[in-house]
C-alpha cells in the first residue's frame, strides 16, 4: 500500500485571504446582533476589509474575501442556504463586478469612497432583482427601492471613507502590501 | 486617534464627490418614480351613476353638475379637487374639503354626484388578506 499524503503549502496569498475573510466574517457576525428597521438594510461593515483588499491586494484577493464571508457568516448565523443567503451572495457578486469596474478608474480622481458606492449600489441593485424574480414576485418589492438606495448612498458613503482612513493609515505605517 | 471633519474629507477625492452626487440623484429620482402611486392627477365627476366627466387636475376650474336638487359646484385646483357647494341638507360631501390623494371620494347622496379622485396606477382602497 502506497502512502499518500497530499501537503497543502498555503502561499502569501492564502493567509492573506484567510486572514482578512476572518476580519469579514467577525464584522459580519458583530453587524448581525444588530437590530435594523427593515430586513436587508444593513451597513455591511464586512466590506470595508473587501475594500482594503481590494485596494492593495487587487480583485482576487477581494473576491476570495467577499464570497468566503458571505459562506462562512451565513454557516454561522444557521443561514445557509436560507433566502437571505442568496439576497447576500447575489449582492456580494454583483458588488465585485462593480468593483472590478470601479479599480480601473483614475485613482487620482476616484478614491475608495466611490469604490464603496458603487458596490453599494450594485449589492442593493441585485438584491432588488433578485427579491422581484424569485421571493416577491411583485413590482411592489421596488417601492422598497428608495429606502434600499439611501442606505447605499449613506453606508457606502461611511464604508469608503473609513476603509480610505485604513488604507491611509497603513500607507503611513509601511505596511509590506 | 480622533480626526476632525477636515481630516475625514481629504480622504474623499475629486471624482468620489462627483459619484457620490450621482448616487444622490438616483436616490430621489427613484424615490419619485416610486412614490408617486398616492399622488392623484385626475378627477372623475359621476351624476345618478353614470359618468360625467374625467378632468385633469392640472388646472384651476370649476364644473357645475346637475342633479335631482339642482347645481353641485365642484372645484377643481392643481393636485386637488373639492365640492365648493351642494344643495344637499347636510353638506357631508362640502364639509371634506379638499381631496388631493388617488382613492379619495366625496359623496353628495341626495343630489347624486360622486366626485372621486384618481391616479396613473389605481390604489386599493383596501386589502383582505
Amino acid at each position: 500500500m502506497t502512502r499518500s499524503v497530499i501537503e497543502l503549502r498555503p502561499d502569501a496569498s492564502d493567509i492573506r485571504v484567510a486572514r482578512f475573510a476572518t476580519a469579514a466574517i467577525v464584522l459580519s457576525l458583530a453587524e448581525a446582533a444588530i437590530p435594523l428597521p427593515l430586513p436587508g438594510v444593513k451597513p455591511g461593515l464586512g466590506n470595508i476589509v473587501v475594500l482594503i483588499v481590494l485596494w492593495r491586494w487587487g480583485w482576487r484577493d477581494a473576491a476570495w474575501v467577499a464570497l468566503l464571508r458571505v459562506f462562512a457568516a451565513s454557516l454561522l448565523l444557521g443561514q445557509f442556504l436560507a433566502p437571505g443567503f442568496f439576497l447576500g451572495l447575489s449582492g456580494a457578486l454583483a458588488s465585485l463586478c462593480a468593483l472590478g469596474a470601479a479599480m480601473h478608474l483614475p485613482r487620482r480622481w476616484f478614491g475608495p469612497v466611490t469604490a464603496s458606492l458603487l458596490a453599494a449600489f450594485a449589492h442593493i441593485g441585485a438584491q432588488l432583482v433578485v427579491a422581484r424574480l424569485w421571493l416577491v414576485p411583485h413590482d411592489g418589492v421596488f417601492a422598497l427601492a428608495p429606502i434600499f438606495a439611501l442606505a447605499a448612498l449613506v453606508f457606502g458613503l461611511i464604508n469608503g471613507l473609513v476603509a480610505a482612513r485604513m488604507l491611509a493609515e497603513l500607507e503611513a505605517c509601511g505596511a509590506p502590501s | 486617534m480622533r480626526l476632525a471633519a477636515r481630516d475625514w474629507l481629504a480622504l474623499i477625492r475629486p471624482g468620489d464627490y462627483l459619484v457620490l452626487l450621482l448616487a444622490a440623484v438616483l436616490v430621489g429620482l427613484l424615490g419619485r418614480h416610486f412614490w408617486r402611486g398616492g399622488e392623484a392627477d385626475r378627477a372623475e365627476i359621476r351624476a345618478a351613476g353614470k359618468l360625467f366627466a374625467t378632468v385633469p387636475l392640472s388646472a384651476p376650474q370649476v364644473i357645475t353638475v346637475p342633479g335631482p336638487l339642482g347645481l353641485t359646484k365642484i372645484e377643481v385646483d392643481i393636485g386637488r379637487a373639492r365640492v365648493a357647494s351642494d344643495p344637499g341638507p347636510r353638506q357631508y360631501c362640502v364639509r371634506q374639503g379638499w381631496l388631493s390623494t388617488a382613492g379619495a371620494v366625496a359623496i353628495c347622496a341626495p343630489n347624486e354626484v360622486t366626485l372621486a379622485l384618481l391616479a396613473r396606477q389605481p390604489a386599493y382602497d383596501s386589502l383582505g388578506y
